[in-house]
């Protein structure tokens, strides 16, 4: 059985790769931002919200935890317009992504907040700091250095999971792919490239955080 | 022409989840296997051994699952083999699958305190013996939360096999909404099934490692 690979027909079209490929990254960074955003609000309330705001949190992250990202996708791009909302294919992969990353940072920070010795925020309090100042400083940023590691790798699987928004076709990388296969019939080729491309940005992405570790958090090496 | 939202149409995505619990059963079943092998090579002495399954580890858990489903899938044509949707996710999750758990196990094995490594082999058992009767028993334990933890992944994941066509619970819910045109309460249904599967698991994966964290000390 022989099959001659011909990569030519998928370089041709590098334009279209690269561009795809930078919609994933800027997806996949929108994402991770405004996830971190939600999910530090919804570990505060978590830990220290009234009954029916802890409740309401509890729901969103067990739910999302345990539906498919693929199911998450098609009600929020199909369902949502139903209820008169209508966002571009592209807005409904960002606001899937990150209703879906808000859910599973929330539980890995909300482990952060808890392993925060209760005498820490006495002391803060007792130093004169506001509440705030205690939650920002005492709490929050010690707890982010805990789970960061864990933090990083739900980021990159995010990332990863990116991919599954081509089936309501936000042009990213995946997207372009499924373009390009029905276009020059060689998708095995096209699809050895693009994951070549996925591994890529899965490395870039970890260097990036290593990075990021560093200079946020690199002060607790420092002693 | 629109169909009603009827009994049939909910019979229809209920009875296709038999086939997300089946492609995940199969999945599980050859994850856990060549998992195994996986999870042994990461330990092992030799040096080789360990460099290919780290990099197969690597390799399958830096790429989307849905970039491994299309390769099995159009790869397997390239060999020359005539593969239906079925056969090609069962295969591209087993492979995924092995990735995960193979790294998850090799934690466990790691778990065990060395002293109990030495110890069977001062009692003169070999690698198999060591392994069989020491090592692995006491690993398992600690290995069940994690588990049972990626069950939920994994049945999460095979709802990709719809992409390639497979007619599992999210297909059919998909090809529901294409006869209804109601895909909130299509799609909020399909949500609900999944969820009957996974939460169970959840929260029985939660329990499991609050048992085994809390008599230890």
């Amino acid at each position: 059985m022989g099959y001659s690979f011909q990569f030519g027909p998928v370089f041709e079209q590098t334009d279209a790769l690269l561009a795809g490929a930078w919609l994933t990254v800027q997806l996949s960074i929108g994402a991770m931002v405004l996830g971190l955003a939600v999910a530090i609000l919804c570990a505060l309330g978590r830990t220290s919200g009234p009954k029916p705001v802890r409740w309401l949190i509890t729901a969103y992250v067990e739910v999302v935890r345990n539906t498919p990202f693929l199911v998450q996708i098609f009600l929020v791009f199909f369902g949502l317009p139903a209820a008169g909302i209508r966002l571009s294919p592209d807005m409904a992969a960002l606001f899937a992504m990150v209703v879906n990353v808000g859910a599973y940072a929330t539980e890995i920070i909300r482990a952060g907040i808890e392993s925060i010795h209760k005498g820490q925020i006495e002391a803060g309090l007792a130093l004169g700091l506001k509440r705030l100042q205690v939650f920002r400083y005492v709490v929050l940023k010690p707890a982010l250095r805990t789970v960061y590691p864990a933090l990083t790798s739900q980021f990159i699987l995010l990332m990863l999971g990116s991919s599954v928004v081509s089936a309501i076709s936000a042009e990213e990388l995946t997207s372009i792919a499924n373009n390009i296969q029905s276009q020059t019939f060689r998708s095995f080729e096209v699809y050895i490239v693009v994951t070549v491309i996925y591994l890529g940005l899965a490395l870039a992405f970890s260097a990036a955080f290593a990075a990021i570790q560093r200079v946020a958090f690199g002060y607790a090496d420092r002693r | 022409m629109i169909r009603p939202f009827g009994y049939n149409e909910f019979l229809f995505i209920l009875t296709a989840a038999q086939w997300t619990l089946a492609l995940s059963a199969i999945a599980f079943l050859g994850g856990a296997i060549v998992g195994l092998g996986i999870a042994l090579a990461r330990t092992s002495t030799i040096k080789p051994l360990r460099l290919a399954s780290t990099s197969y580890i690597q390799l399958f858990q830096g790429t989307p699952l849905l970039m491994q489903l299309f390769l099995v899938f159009f790869g397997a044509t390239v060999l020359g083999f005539d593969v239906n949707p079925w056969a090609a996710a069962a295969l591209g999750l087993t492979l995924n699958a092995s990735a995960f758990l193979g790294e998850i196990w090799r934690g466990c094995i790691q778990a065990v305190p060395k002293g109990q490594w030495e110890a069977a082999g001062a009692l003169g058992l070999r690698y198999p013996g060591r392994m069989m009767y020491v090592i692995l028993p006491q690993a398992a334990k600690i290995a069940l939360p994690p588990t049972v933890g990626f069950l939920v992944q994994l049945i999460k994941s095979t709802s990709l096999a719809a992409i390639i066509g497979f007619t599992e619970l999210t297909r059919a819910g998909q090809i529901i909404n294409n006869a209804t045109f109601k895909p909130f309460l299509v799609f909020s249904i399909v949500a609900a099934i999944y969820f009957a599967m996974c939460w169970p698991l959840s929260l029985l994966s939660t329990y499991l490692e609050r048992r085994l964290s809390a008599p230890a000390r």
